[in-house]
């Protein structure tokens, strides 16, 4: 080990003796960005707002945030699909994120688990024609659980690995006339941005879909819980609400969806606090009652992932106290010799590139490794962090990159680093 | 036998259940060739939804929550009038409906909520502000949180300190007797656990549909998931004469004329009771559980205010405790889950989805699909595991938040009490309106004699009588409760429950409210 550190340049060990700030045994990355944590923290105690430490901003949110909850406390219910300001909030950042495309909080529910509800209202467990749930090869465990659990018949459609896992509309129609045999399909399942798979359906694939859906009188069920975490240079994510508004009077008015998204995988990536959505578009309104009963006799959705999921949707902005947080990363990133990052635009991912000595290369190519995966385990050896290399996720030959999380202790490791370097 | 069901006047699209297979395709078939056609001639069918209430699931049908049904509904509207300045005869709705302790101004205990904040923001740890007991107990959960974070997935089952420490005061609380975390689950509140076991034990069809016994009156989440899981409710009425008191004969002659028509195969009971307030004696328990034993009964034990006991003379006995106090021949072989939440009790924090179920003599292999079933809705939030974990791991004796949190919990549990019994003793002072002792819960559930007209014009409408007299309350008062056809009642009896949350001098406004309105209703409709 002593020999192959001898062989780093002077300034990887540098970076990496700097990057050493302890992280204790941190084994699963978490995000921890201070605004949302204060604002929860002042929520669940709000003595915390008598605090001069707190800045502004995260005392104002905190207070609004409160007003909406009965008694002033976390800790009542609320209204079963959600507290009323949120539900708009959510609504409103639908709207932003797709380009003006209305979006009204009546069809807005929160509850982590929204996507059971709905199968619950599309299956029929006990009929002699079994309920078809058109589903991606591959899927997660747990939905394929949650279909069986409601007596659903599962009519497989396998994604296309060689075209980098895309959905092809044929395979729909296959998978469709097969399980037309045995069972009564009404709905297809989407993942997107993919799970496993981590694909993102162009947005003529998904025209594509919601056509086929429209001829074939199916409801899309959309899982878009991934859609903050879009890499790439090329891609773009297209919610099927968005796509499906723009497809003409006839289609955009008649096609039924469920849209879910959630704050466990994108911008927050707090997934114990539970808080999630779906949206409805063109839902009978005479089930959509039958749907808020359903939720009605699940009391409410935990008040901690709401007001996690109003963060979510309206996080601080340029000129806000706790913005800097947020784009100070790129900028210190920018003041390091050997190592250059993209402005962060999105998602909780930062992703610079890594300039490496001809030396490092080298060295790295003797060991059968790839510079960047090698770069990973000696930081992961040296101060315990844990960093992914952009081997794993794909790049252009011949660069290199490391994945991290916009962690706190990175925020002030990036000082250090810069401090260091002047 | 085949029979179509045409849902919208159109040729295309017809709805077809309970026909046999053959027939079902053969429709579909047609549909879709039609609209084949009609796109090849370029132009998209008219389509009638896929999801319209024919094709729903039928159970949804039935699924009733009359906590939060048309009468909250409409009390929130009248809440909005009168913020747009509609005038009203009164100037607030009080919404006496549900349990929501801090909805209607009762303080959180302070501890709890320090740990909380401590583990959603952990540089907190370095202010001074905070007691050493309040940090300690936030370093431990983070411990054993995943990535030391509150916002991190957890195991389905729950967080493993948590279980341990959930299992530790169920045997300090039942004398010692021992309870093992593996099979403790953490839950999204008690109603995550109790559907999961419904759901658990739901099977069968026809007569061998599982049949689930549930005291009438019942807190309606159980009603509500019978339906949604199409299982059979077998109703046991409590004796409302001797204090709604359970009668094993009673239990004896639902559970007979039920097996008629399905499997009975699960045993609810609530106590202390919802929306009752009964609270169950030792020898009681301890007849329910040979009954169970006798008649191979899963015993589902609703436990959530377990320390919401007032009346003198009544103690709290945890079903968990008297089935091992009964010896081995019952401790050895009844299956028992039983359940707790932080919604109740002392806490009254309902918004944080905490709970938890130990389950009793389960069979491993039925264990196992629970684990299984637990794991698709992932894990419970994670602040209400850390939160169940708190309310079974309070300060103790010794420590610097130990005299605040007793002074603290003593006040919320006294003041209930004391609202217990002036509830019991004004609404016992209105004629047409009688109230059994609330001896523990949160809630007084008095019958109220109607008179023979308004009960006739409230069936003219189409109503629940007492939904009448209900919405009659909240329109005139802005009084909001639930009437009893919610939780279920004798035939021809009507009810209705309040909560005792308001603080207690809105409280007596209330009561005196409803007192005025009850002999206004009666004189009216006489």
């Amino acid at each position: 080990m002593a020999k192959e550190v001898s062989e780093c340049t002077v300034w990887e060990i540098r970076v990496m003796k700097l990057m050493g700030t302890p992280v204790g045994d941190r084994n699963n990355w978490s995000i921890s960005n201070y605004f949302y944590l204060q604002v929860l923290a002042a929520c669940f105690y709000p003595a915390l707002l008598e605090d001069d430490s707190l800045p502004l901003d995260v005392k104002q949110r905190a207070e609004s945030l409160l007003r909406e909850c009965d008694g002033g406390s976390v800790g009542s219910y609320t209204d079963s699909s959600g507290i009323t300001k949120i539900k708009h909030c959510v609504s409103q950042f639908i709207t932003r994120r797709d380009g003006g495309v209305p979006s009204s909080p009546d069809n807005i529910f929160i509850k982590s688990g929204s996507q059971t509800i709905m199968l619950k209202l599309l299956i029929h467990s006990k009929d002699s024609c079994q309920t078809g749930v058109l589903i991606p090869v591959p899927t997660y465990a747990s939905f394929i659980i949650a279909l069986e659990e409601q007596g659903a018949a599962i009519i497989p459609y396998h994604l296309c690995e060689e075209q980098g896992w895309t959905l092809q509309v044929e395979e729909l129609r296959k998978a469709l006339h097969t399980g037309r045999k045995t069972c009564n399909p009404v709905a297809l399942y989407i993942c997107n941005p993919g799970n496993p798979t981590g694909h993102i359906q162009s947005r003529k694939s998904i025209e594509e879909v919601i056509r086929f859906a429209a001829e074939e009188r199916l409801f899309i069920l959309a899982d878009e819980v991934y859609q903050s975490c879009v890499y790439g240079d090329d891609t773009e994510f297209y919610s099927y609400k968005k796509v499906l508004s723009e497809m003409g009077s006839t289609i955009c008015s008649t096609v039924e969806l469920a849209s879910f998204n959630s704050v466990s995988k994108g911008f927050m990536g707090e997934c114990g606090l539970r808080g999630g959505y779906m949206e409805l578009v063109n839902l009978d309104p005479a089930v959509k009652e039958y749907a808020s009963r359903l939720f009605s006799a699940r009391s409410c959705p935990p008040v901690v992932g709401q007001i996690a999921l109003d963060l979510m949707a309206d996080p601080p902005k340029p000129g806000d106290p706790s913005f800097p947080t947020f784009s100070e990363v790129g900028e210190v990133f920018a003041e390091l010799p050997g190592i250059s990052c993209q402005p962060l635009k999105a998602g909780f991912f930062v992703f610079p590139c890594l300039h490496f000595s001809l030396k490092a290369i080298k060295w790295a190519k003797k060991r059968q490794m790839e510079p960047d995966m090698l770069y990973c385990l000696r930081l992961l050896e040296e101060t315990g962090l844990h960093v992914r290399p952009g081997c794993e996720y794909g790049q252009r030959k011949d660069s290199h990159h490391i994945r991290f999380v916009k962690a706190d202790d990175f925020h002030i490791s990036l000082f250090k680093i810069k401090d260091a370097m002047e | 036998m085949c029979s179509i069901h045409t849902v919208i006047p159109h040729p295309l699209f017809c709805c077809c259940y309970e026909t046999l297979n053959g027939k079902c395709l053969a429709l579909r078939t047609n549909i879709t060739s039609f609209s084949k056609a009609m796109s090849e001639n370029g132009a998209l069918p008219l389509r009638g939804k896929v999801l319209t209430l024919d094709t729903m699931n039928a159970n949804v049908k039935k699924v009733d929550y009359a906590v939060r049904g048309p009468i909250v509904q409409r009390a929130v509207q009248i809440e909005k009038e009168l913020k747009e300045g509609v005038k009203k005869p009164f100037e607030e709705v009080i919404k006496a409906n549900i349990g929501d302790a801090h909805a209607m101004g009762q303080r959180p205990i302070t501890f709890f909520r320090q740990v909380m904040a401590l583990c959603t923001y952990p540089q907190l740890l370095d202010d001074n502000k905070f007691p050493e007991d309040a940090k300690n107990r936030a370093r431990r959960i983070l411990q054993s949180c995943g990535g030391n974070s509150i916002g991190a997935y957890t195991t389905s089952q729950g967080i493993d300190c948590v279980r341990h420490d959930v299992a530790n005061y169920i045997q300090r609380r039942d004398g010692g007797i021992p309870s093992d975390p593996d099979n403790i689950y953490l839950t999204t509140g008690a109603s995550d656990g109790i559907v999961t076991i419904l759901k658990l034990l739901t099977t069968g069809e026809g007569r061998t549909r599982t049949g689930v016994m549930i005291s009438i009156p019942q807190y309606p989440l159980y009603s509500a998931s019978i339906a949604e899981l199409g299982a059979v409710q077998i109703n046991y009425y409590l004796n409302e004469e001797k204090c709604w008191s359970l009668d094993i004969s009673e239990l004896q002659r639902s559970l007979q004329a039920a097996r008629e028509h399905c499997n009975p195969c699960v045993l609810c009971i609530i106590n202390p009771g919802n929306p009752t307030g009964q609270v169950q004696s030792r020898q009681c328990i301890e007849d329910v559980i040979r009954f169970a034993a006798k008649e191979n009964l899963f015993l589902m034990a609703d436990e959530v205010y377990q320390d919401n006991v007032y009346a003198e003379g009544c103690a709290f006995h945890s079903f968990k405790k008297v089935l091992f106090e009964m010896g081995p021949e019952y401790s050895s072989k009844v299956e028992l889950a039983s359940f707790h939440s932080t919604s109740k009790c002392y806490m009254g924090e309902c918004g944080f989805r905490g709970g938890y179920m130990e389950v009793m003599n389960m069979d491993p292999e039925v264990k196992a699909q629970l684990t299984k079933l637990v794991s698709v809705r992932l894990c419970p939030p994670a602040p209400g595991q850390a939160l169940m974990d708190l309310v079974v791991n309070s300060p103790q004796p010794g420590e610097p938040s130990y005299q605040t949190f007793m002074k603290e919990r003593t006040a919320v549990l006294s003041a209930l009490a004391e609202k217990a019994k002036l509830t019991e003793e004004i609404l016992n002072t209105v004629p047409g309106i009688s109230c059994n002792p609330v001896q523990g819960a949160m809630y007084s559930f008095p019958r109220i004699t109607l008179p023979e007209r308004s009960i006739n014009e409230a069936k003219a409408k189409g109503q629940a009588p007492d939904m009448f007299y209900c919405m009659k309350l909240l329109e005139e008062t802005g009084i909001c409760l639930v009437p009893g056809s919610g939780f279920g009642q004798r035939e021809g009896t009507y009810h209705f429950r309040m909560t005792i949350l308001p603080p207690t001098d809105k409280l007596k406004i209330m009561l005196n409210k409803l007192k005025e309105f009850h002999q206004k209703f009666t004189q009216q409709y006489s």
